[in-house]
């Protein structure tokens, strides 16, 4: 497999204490007067770099929205995002063009692949476009799917396609790598398998990972874990003995 | 309400921009249809209530001078219901304040009692005096274009003296519905009238009393028109006879005739190429709409909907498309038609116009459109009833997209994935994408056939009058003239160079095909009125045998080398047997040329001129008026700087109306077609471009995803476009050609652009409103959802 010589002390090597967002009275309201929805209620957290957060919570708690502002496909209400000098909330919709171009790698739960391309074609798509990318046959190496290069998304399973969208999000080599519920479609086997490949980017590449999941078993792949409640963080839990993922079971 | 057509209302409200595209597309189907055969019915109804009102003639004949006593034998012809003889005469005429001189033709009408055939319309006042040399009645173009009211006075030269006439009375006349005079290529009101004078006063003016040169007469239902026509042909025989014709080679009726088939044309061609591009259209929609709603559909299924009831729902979504445009279309159709009523007002003169709205024509053309609109929906609406509830709520399968055939196919190596999205997502359809293409390309086919005939139109002008027909005057005679004339004319003042001219009406038969022609007789040095050849080049008149127009040509199935048989009209009918030595083209008529010593020797009347053509000083075009007008043996004289300028604006004015309507046309097919594909394209493809966008690429670079397959489908469809242009042009230019003209057909490099060009910006407009819609794109919603 892909994660041979994993070792858990290794990750948390790759952790530094340097900050790589610093987040502060981070507030997200949608809609106004009665309807008005408080999806973020003034949240405060520090993300460091290289570091594997998992995000845990109910539905509506505020993960997601936290994630695409971090990301910066959304904007904020109210508070600040500092990635590293640069304050996301003072960015216009080009200059956020431009961070995500540069920064961000998303993953999403139904992979989002461009189907007309084949996998090779899908991670070409980015590195095309970025400054310093890999070659795309490294990056989909990096997933273990060199072999399956040139199928298109319609001929691989859901795993696979999984794979793709995380070679595609990595190959501009981003500072970070945001998935929302990577697993979330998939079957315990092959979310294992996918999660290992969100692992061994986050060793080897040293990308700061967020992993927003429905499923707790997968907390213990983290550094730490951030529980969201109501818009909130109701905790952050560090993690003393981390797991590999091919030893989380669900 | 039921909760299911509630949906379709709100369906229709959300989607209302598409819904509207395709019905401004089935409006203009619709339209075209009531306007062309609204029009064409309209037309031909007042044409044959007017002609069987009025009496209008059968069969027409002319000779050199017939006794009265002869109509009691042309009466008894089997198959003949009514005869009227008269006096026909070409004069020129003498109007205060109008410089260049006017022709008119001098009609005489029967005293004491009403025509028997080719009655009068009278608009105003009454009709001449018996006997009363100095009344006359004119048409009403006539009247109309000089402003002529009751008791106006104008001079004729008749029979070389000049007359005062005074107008009693304004008509209308079936014969002349399209008024245009002799060498004239389009009607010229004021220098071309028809006068109507009691039949003792002309037949005394003209000493014709007792005798007749016209006759016309009806026929009994179901009467052998061609055994009337040999009959009157074996009467008046010995009295000159120049060969009786029917209702086809009557000038004004052909006219009206070639009118008539250029709507009928018209309906053939345009409305099934927009129910063609609707039934397209909604395809598209519906089918994505399809694609969209299967999970309700399969709910709609689950809880209890027949699949009846649920094709039904989009079926009925089809239908309301289809009213609408119904609706729009027949209300543009009227108001078309009305128009188009009011332009045949300008140019044919009928006492009443009768415009029909039948109520069949409508329900028809609403029929052919929800037909083609059901026939678009045919696909999706199976695939609604077929699918089964538990299919439905599963989401479809992922496009597929294949390795074999599609990079086989399309193995492009060195363009940017997104190119490659572009270009893929469009194979991968390819029905569809060639279906946009064709519909595109037919806007572009449409204008090129509405612009064309500008080229066409500056050709024929440059041919005629600057290559064929150079003079700047044409002076007929009343009757030939013995060659001494040349000299005289050439006397005139300022006339710089004069050369003679013949002309002879005769039959030219071959293959069992008569066709009467005018055979002109032209000199050997030539060189205002010119004979052309095929390519347009000069050729002088042939050494031997006769030259013939390619139309002519094609009528009588000859070739260069065949001989034909020539039955002169005129000069006791005289026969011979002529090789046909080369052939002319010739955009006017049915023309045929002999040298002019070899017409004289046909004739064996001696060297005789029918007229002259001259070119003139400009400076002294007033006194040669004068003296033309002085000169009683000039029956016409035709002006080319005249004929040609209002032959510009006559065609162009009708040309520019015609125009404005087809760009109007093609311009909205262009935007249903792109508007339309761009959105199909926008909603299917949302996803692809949040993820591009989140990926970090900017909305510019998404857009130009988006727009790489409207680019490609936009650029393909013209040269498709020009080609199905010059395919409709061609039909138009076959469905023009008569007896009487031929429209060449040239199509300018700038038409091709010009129609490009207005449907790339069609196109282009429809792109920037979906361009709107990528900028406003949700690209967390558009990314967080199943598809």
């Amino acid at each position: 497999m892909q994660n041979q010589g994993f070792r858990v002390k290794q990750i948390a090597m790759s952790r530094s204490q340097k900050k790589i967002f610093a987040i502060r009275e981070l507030t997200k309201i949608y809609g106004s007067g009665e309807t008005e929805v408080r999806a973020l209620d003034g949240v405060d957290v520090d993300i460091f770099e290289g570091e594997m957060l998992v995000l845990l919570g109910p539905s509506g708690s505020g993960k997601s929205t936290f994630l695409n502002i971090v990301g910066g496909i959304d904007q904020a209400s109210s508070g600040h995002v500092k990635f590293r000098q640069l304050n996301l909330a003072d960015l216009g919709q080009r200059q956020l063009t431009r961070y995500r171009r540069e920064n961000v790698g998303f993953v999403f739960q139904f992979y989002n692949l461009i189907p007309s391309l084949s996998a090779l074609e899908n991670v070409a798509l980015v590195t095309e476009v970025a400054k310093n990318p890999m070659k795309p046959m490294d990056a989909l190496e990096m997933v273990s799917l060199t072999d399956r290069a040139h199928h298109f998304p319609a001929e691989l399973s859901g795993g696979e396609q999984q794979r793709v969208a995380i070679a595609r999000a990595i190959a501009k080599r981003p500072d970070v790598l945001l998935c929302d519920e990577p697993t979330g479609a998939l079957d315990s086997a092959t979310g294992i398998i996918v999660l290992s490949a969100i692992s061994r980017i986050n060793e080897e590449l040293g990308t700061t990972t967020a992993i927003i999941t429905h499923n707790a078993s997968i907390r213990r792949i983290a550094n730490r874990v951030v529980y969201f409640h109501d818009g909130r963080i109701a905790e952050i839990v560090e993690n003393a003995d981390r797991l590999r993922p091919e030893d989380v079971s669900w | 309400m039921l909760a299911l057509d509630r949906k379709l209302v709100r369906d229709m409200g959300r989607l209302w921009a598409q819904v509207l595209a395709v019905a401004m597309v089935m409006a203009c189907g619709v339209a075209t249809l009531v306007l062309a055969i609204g029009a064409s019915r309209s037309l031909d109804l007042t044409r044959d209530a007017f002609y069987d009102r009025y009496r209008f003639g059968s069969v027409f004949a002319q000779a050199t001078r017939a006794p009265d006593m002869l109509e009691m034998r042309l009466s008894s012809i089997s198959g003949v219901s009514a005869v009227e003889t008269r006096i026909v005469r070409g004069v020129l005429l003498d109007i205060a304040g109008m410089v260049e001189p006017a022709s008119a033709f001098a009609i005489s009408i029967p005293d004491h009692r009403e025509a028997r055939v080719n009655r009068l319309y009278l608009r105003k006042g009454r009709l001449p005096e018996p006997g009363v040399m100095q009344e006359v009645a004119v048409v009403e173009t006539f009247a109309a274009a000089h402003r002529f009211e009751l008791g106006d006075k104008f001079s004729a030269i008749l029979n070389g003296r000049k007359i005062g006439l005074s107008i009693t009375g304004i008509v209308l006349s079936p014969e002349y519905v399209y008024a245009i005079g002799p060498g004239d290529m389009v009607p010229d009101q004021k220098r071309f009238g028809v006068f109507f004078m009691s039949e003792d006063a002309l037949g005394g003016i003209f000493d014709m009393r007792g005798s007749f040169n016209d006759l016309s007469l009806t026929t009994t239902r179901g009467a052998n028109i061609s055994q009337i026509i040999e009959a009157v042909d074996d009467l008046l025989k010995p009295y000159g006879g120049t060969g009786a014709f029917d209702r086809e080679d009557q000038i004004s009726n052909a006219f009206l005739d070639a009118e008539l088939d250029q709507l009928w044309a018209m309906a053939a061609v345009i409305p099934p190429i927009f129910l063609f591009v609707s039934a397209f259209l909604v395809n598209m929609i519906l089918s994505r709409l399809v694609a969209l709603e299967r999970e309700q559909i399969g709910l709609l299924k689950a809880v209890g909907y027949s699949d009846f009831a649920v094709g039904l729902h989009y079926a009925k979504m089809v239908v309301i498309i289809s009213v609408v445009g119904i609706l729009i279309g027949s209300i543009a159709g009227y108001w078309l038609g009305a128009g188009l009523t009011r332009l045949y007002a300008d140019f044919f003169s009928f006492p009443f116009l009768l415009f029909e709205h039948s109520v069949d024509l409508y329900l028809l053309a609403s029929f052919v459109t929800v037909l083609a609109g059901l026939f678009g929906a045919i696909r999706s609406i199976r695939s609604v009833v077929s699918l089964p509830p538990a299919v439905a709520m599963r989401p479809p399968a992922p496009e597929n997209y294949r390795e074999s055939t599609l990079r086989r196919l399309f193995n492009l190596s060195g363009i940017s994935q997104r190119t490659r999205m572009g270009i893929r997502h469009m194979v991968q359809k390819p029905l569809r994408s060639l279906m946009t293409t064709v519909g595109t390309s037919m806007s572009v086919a449409l204008l090129v056939t509405a612009l064309f005939s500008f080229d066409s139109i500056d050709y024929m002008i440059d041919i005629i009058f600057f290559q064929s027909d150079r003079q700047d005057a044409t002076l007929t005679f009343t009757d030939d003239l013995p060659r001494s004339a040349l000299t005289s004319v050439a006397a005139f003042p300022g006339i710089l160079s004069a050369q003679p001219f013949r002309s002879v009406l005769a039959i030219l038969s071959r293959n069992q095909e008569d066709v009467r022609a005018l055979i002109s007789g032209v000199p050997d040095d030539a060189s205002l009125s010119r004979i052309l050849d095929v390519h347009m080049q000069p050729m002088p008149p042939p050494s031997h045998g006769l030259v013939i127009s390619e139309r002519l040509a094609g009528k009588l199935r000859v070739r260069p080398g065949d001989v034909v048989e020539i039955e002169l009209t005129e000069y006791n009918r005289r026969r011979a047997e002529v090789v046909v030595s080369a052939l002319a083209e010739s955009f006017v008529g049915l023309r045929a040329y002999m040298a002019m010593d070899a017409l004289d020797r046909l004739t064996r009347q001696g060297n005789r001129l029918s007229g002259v053509n001259v070119s003139v000083d400009p400076d002294a075009m007033e006194d040669l008026y004068r003296s033309i007008k002085e000169t009683p043996a000039i029956a016409s004289i035709a002006l080319q700087n005249l004929s040609r300028s209002k032959f510009r604006e006559t065609i162009e004015q009708n040309i520019i109306t015609m125009t404005s309507v087809y760009v109007a046309l093609a311009v909205i097919i262009t935007f249903g077609v792109i508007y339309n594909a761009s959105r199909i394209q926008f909603s299917e493809r949302a996803r692809e471009l949040a993820s591009l966008r989140v990926m970090g690429f900017t909305r510019r670079e998404v857009v130009l995803v988006l727009l790489i397959e409207v680019a490609v489908i936009v650029v393909l469809s013209q040269p498709l476009g020009w080609f199905l242009g010059w395919g409709f042009a061609k039909l138009v230019v076959a469905g023009f050609e008569s007896d009487l003209f031929k429209v060449p057909l040239i199509i300018k490099p700038s038409t091709y652009a010009i129609s490009s060009l207005v449907v790339i910006l069609a196109a282009s407009v429809s792109a920037i409103l979906v361009w709107r819609r990528v900028a406003r794109l949700d690209m967390v919603r558009a990314l967080k959802t199943k598809e």
